[in-house]
């Protein structure tokens, strides 16, 4: 058992993802302070998306992993983004009208 | 399998599984699944907060000013730093390195603690201003008067990151019971699967709080 799966990751690729991982946070908060409009979700989600990549290509292991992982990993992703398209194509496609709230 | 074995503690694949390979993968496959499902309940939370925030834009911008981003910034350094020691302590288990994959998983619990400390004051401070979720909201502030619809930030605000803490509380109780089996010198190279295991939950905690940082704090 332990021949096959035991390609552990070199101590050093953890600590440089750490310091990615770091430096991308500064960024976030940088880009926070500057008003990009419409772009702001677009980018702090971004951002957050690839440091979602680095934890699990390299914390989680995906990247090394069995690719069924990744499917089944992948398959929440793609309806958590089906349920956001979805729930957006309604909502911003409706006629204008007051809301109570 | 009658053979003599003189190592403590040794783990043996269950017998409905064909080889301790065949536990390992099997082990691992329910655990994705299981992260899957987590997404898929965050998910829906975070979808509703991305589409009130198209909304109401400017009510969103002033319930994160109550968010300060600088202990929001500090938990999220803790809890990426605690991802490393997690994935630290696999390594070491891998290498059959007890002390210091013990040492890598009570320094994930220190960070998870001091997580919790930061999330507490950040609550207590919102409460003491009356800035609880739904009904309870209390808060009489100038933006409560521009903003009639504020307590809905706060609504969702508490349901994620008490969520997330939730999830941080279980995720520690998981990881004390990797570190007493590891006390007793359940893991190494030979089996680390439970160790693996809680390192893909903690991981994904870290995850979730990835994206619940800039949207509670930084872009409202």
């Amino acid at each position: 058992m332990a021949s096959d799966h035991n390609h552990s990751i070199p101590l050093k690729v953890y600590f440089n993802i750490l310091i990615a991982l770091l430096i991308l946070t500064v960024i976030t908060v940088v880009a926070a302070r500057i008003d990009f409009g419409v772009l702001n979700t677009v980018i702090a989600l971004g951002i957050a998306s690839i440091k979602a990549t680095l934890v699990l290509g390299y914390f989680m292991h995906l990247k090394y992993d069995d690719k069924l992982y990744w499917v089944v990993f992948g398959n929440a992703i793609f309806f958590l983004i089906l349920l956001y398209f979805l729930s957006v194509l309604d909502i911003f496609t409706r006629i204008p009208q007051m809301n109570p709230l | 399998m009658s053979t003599a074995n003189t190592v403590v503690k040794q783990h043996h694949h269950a017998h409905h599984f064909q080889s301790a390979e065949h536990e390992y993968h099997t082990s691992k496959l329910g655990m994705w699944v299981f992260l899957a499902t987590e997404i898929l309940m965050f998910g829906g939370l975070i979808v509703g907060y991305i589409i009130y925030h198209q909304n109401y834009p400017a009510m969103f911008h002033a319930g994160s000013q109550f968010a300060d981003w600088r202990l929001g910034a500090l938990n999220t350094v803790v809890l990426l730093v605690s991802s490393l020691t997690m994935a630290l302590s696999i390594f070491y288990a891998q290498k059959n390195d007890k002390g210091k994959m013990l040492l890598n998983l009570y320094m994930t619990l220190a960070c998870a603690a001091i997580f919790l400390i930061v999330k507490y004051f950040e609550y207590s401070h919102k409460l003491h201003l009356g800035l609880a979720p739904g009904k309870f909201f209390s808060y009489t502030g100038p933006e409560a008067a521009e903003f009639s619809n504020l307590a809905m930030y706060f609504s969702f605000y508490f349901c994620l990151t008490g969520l997330h803490g939730i999830h941080v509380v279980i995720g520690m109780a998981f990881i004390t019971w990797v570190v007493i089996r590891g006390h007793r010198g359940e893991f190494g190279s030979h089996y680390y699967t439970p160790v693996e295991c809680v390192g893909l939950l903690w991981h994904l905690i870290d995850l979730i709080w990835i994206y619940l940082f800039p949207l509670l704090y930084l872009i409202g």
